[in-house]
């Protein structure tokens, strides 16, 4: 089991969108290790006879007819919501992308 | 700064497309949210295509169809087992803060759609292959407020309308295509319109540019003859037309070679094609290969397509667009010459369309092909895309040869119709537009311009008969061009007989 480094764990906080301080990165880049570590374990016991599965369930296409059911009214859609206006939700400005 | 023929002499463009269709089904992909295009703000959102905590996507079965359908007219093999994907980025277009989509494992993978263009040296058959064709779902649509002209740059906040969040889209993503040479630009096009006649043909969307239904990336890239391998790429978005997509291309070959004469690097990024100048302006740089952090969708079992489904499916597809067109033009009698020219200006179906009104084919595409093209020319935009329909001209072509209109007078009201002045009865209507074919109005009108005209009347008299156009002329003017010209002709030498 290699190493996290404390870069990766920034990289991975960053992604997530998450601010830590240096003292967490630490702290999780250790844990991290411990719980990738605990996972890797799975390996051992998945034996190349094993195929590699997504889903528990061994059922495929699950599916629906293409039919109509009712939506939510935008009143409703948009209670939950911290911000609206114009029956839309309201975010803050977006930085750091043009579109 | 160096020409077209000088770019091409010196670099080998090499093309990527990446199209997105989004499909005509009545639901969403994976919620039974309607589609309609245009409805009120958030009236056709729910927990699921909201994201909100515990609602689970449902796979609509018709997507799957479409999709499979997409892939077997491409030529493409359809997977036997095909998954979801989800596909991890925070940006408020998508309420869950991922996309479901489809990654290593899409539905159908390695097709090819032919293209034929006509170059100066006639008519080519180029083959562009497909990579694959998977299935997503769209984003939301957003406001910018504040800030100048919507744009997201400076804007105070922006708001969200989640109704197109979760219509079913489909990715149709090209090969890196070599060998188009200076026909680049024309190749990419010529395959998105084939690609829009294609879904057109099998009823899996709207295919309109204008809204969106269909919209293409544009890669590019230049690579120094010789040099063996390819060029760093940019990706062009916001192509929202058959046109832009020539456009942009060429203006991107253009602003690669400039720069690589430079001695500078093409930077690998996103750029937005500009309607109004038709130049691309950088978007966001792929400096730092994005990290979607893909994972399996826990939420979706697989698709795995059985071959009686496919075999099901493949029965339902229709005649190839390109055997279609053969099939037209044998019916038609249409030299190849002139079907290449209505191929160019796609013009086949809008013309069919215009037949299966009633119109004769010789003259719904001497209509198509000469003054709606011309109009279009004069308005920049695609025939297909002109405010007039196929029923428009079958009414107008009919009017033609009932007698009611002559061809000038049917110009002015295909003019009419297209400058939005309603449908040709009432353009006809509110113009006054009529032909004098009342004799006795004819014939004062002649003896007029004879009296104005003597010494040409003389002339025509004499056996001149080329003499008398000037005579028509004026009867012509003096009818307000609302006489049949060869009903005057006939009437005036009958006249000075």
């Amino acid at each position: 089991m290699s190493r996290i480094s404390n870069e990766e764990v920034a990289r991975i906080a960053h992604l997530a969108r998450l601010e830590l301080s240096a003292t967490e990165i630490a702290e999780l880049a250790g844990e991290m290790e411990a719980i990738l570590g605990a996972v890797a374990r799975v390996q051992e016991a998945a034996k190349s006879d094993v195929v590699p599965t997504s889903h528990p369930l061994a059922l495929v296409n699950v599916t629906r007819p293409d039919v109509v059911r009712p939506s939510l009214t935008p009143e409703s859609a948009l209670s939950g919501a911290p911000a609206s206006e114009e029956d839309r939700f309201r975010v803050p400005q977006i930085l750091g992308e043009e579109a | 700064m160096l020409t077209y023929d000088e770019i091409i002499e010196k670099y080998e463009p090499a093309l990527g497309l990446e199209v997105h269709v989004e499909l005509g089904t009545k639901t969403k992909m994976f919620c039974g949210c309607p589609t309609e295009f245009g409805a009120e703000p958030n009236t056709q959102v729910c927990p699921v295509c909201l994201g909100m905590p515990g609602a689970l996507p449902f796979v609509n079965e018709r997507a799957i169809e479409s999709t499979i359908l997409i892939g077997l007219a491409l030529n493409c093999s359809i997977a036997p087992m095909s998954r979801f994907a989800r596909k991890n980025y925070f940006y408020p277009d998508m309420p869950k803060n991922f996309q479901i989509s489809q990654y290593d494992e899409p539905i159908c993978t390695d097709g090819y759609l032919d293209v034929e263009y006509e170059t100066p040296e006639g008519m080519k058959t180029f083959r562009i292959e497909i990579e694959r064709v998977h299935m997503e779902e769209d984003t939301g649509k957003s406001l910018h407020v504040g800030g100048a002209t919507g744009r997201i740059h400076g804007a105070e906040y922006s708001l969200l309308d989640y109704n197109r969040a979760g219509i079913p889209l489909v990715e149709i993503v090209t090969k890196t295509v070599l060998g188009t040479e200076r026909y680049a630009p024309q190749i990419a096009k010529a395959y998105v319109k084939e690609l829009r006649d294609i879904l057109r043909a099998l009823g899996v969307s709207d295919v309109k540019m204008e809204q969106g239904s269909l919209r293409c990336d544009a890669n590019i890239s230049l690579s120094p003859r010789g040099s063996g391998k390819l060029g760093t790429r940019s990706e062009t978005k916001n192509v929202n037309s058959l046109r832009s997509v020539e456009r942009a291309i060429t203006s991107e070959m253009h602003r690669h070679a400039q720069r690589l004469e430079a001695g500078e690097r093409v930077v690998q990024e996103t750029r937005h094609f500009q309607e109004d100048s038709g130049t691309t302006r950088s978007g966001r740089s792929k400096e730092q290969a994005e990290d979607y952090r893909y994972f399996p969708e826990p939420d979706l079992l697989p698709v795995a397509p059985s071959a009686e489904w496919i075999e099901e499916l493949r029965a339902q597809l229709p005649e190839r667009p390109s055997a279609h067109r053969a099939r037209l033009q044998q019916l038609w009698q249409v030299p190849d010459k002139e079907m290449a020219a209505m191929i160019n200006a796609g013009v086949v179906g809008i013309v069919e369309e215009t037949v299966a009104q009633g119109a004769d084919p010789t003259k719904a595409r001497t209509w198509w092909l000469g003054e709606i093209s011309r109009l279009a020319n004069e308005r920049e935009v695609e025939v297909a895309e002109m405010p007039i329909t196929p029923k428009d001209v079958a009414e107008i072509i009919a009017l033609v040869a009932a007698g009611e209109l002559t061809d000038k007078l049917a110009r002015q009201v295909v003019e009419g119709v297209i400058a939005g002045e309603g449908k040709p009865k009432e353009v006809i209507a509110a113009r006054g537009i009529k032909v004098v074919s009342d004799e006795g109005e004819l014939v004062a009108a002649i003896e007029r311009a004879i009296a104005a005209q003597p010494e040409t009347a003389q002339k025509v008299r004499d056996g001149n008969i080329p003499a008398a156009g000037a005579l028509i002329g004026a009867v012509m003017k003096d009818t307000k061009g609302q006489a049949d010209a060869a009903r005057v002709r006939e009437l005036l030498l009958g006249l000075l007989a």
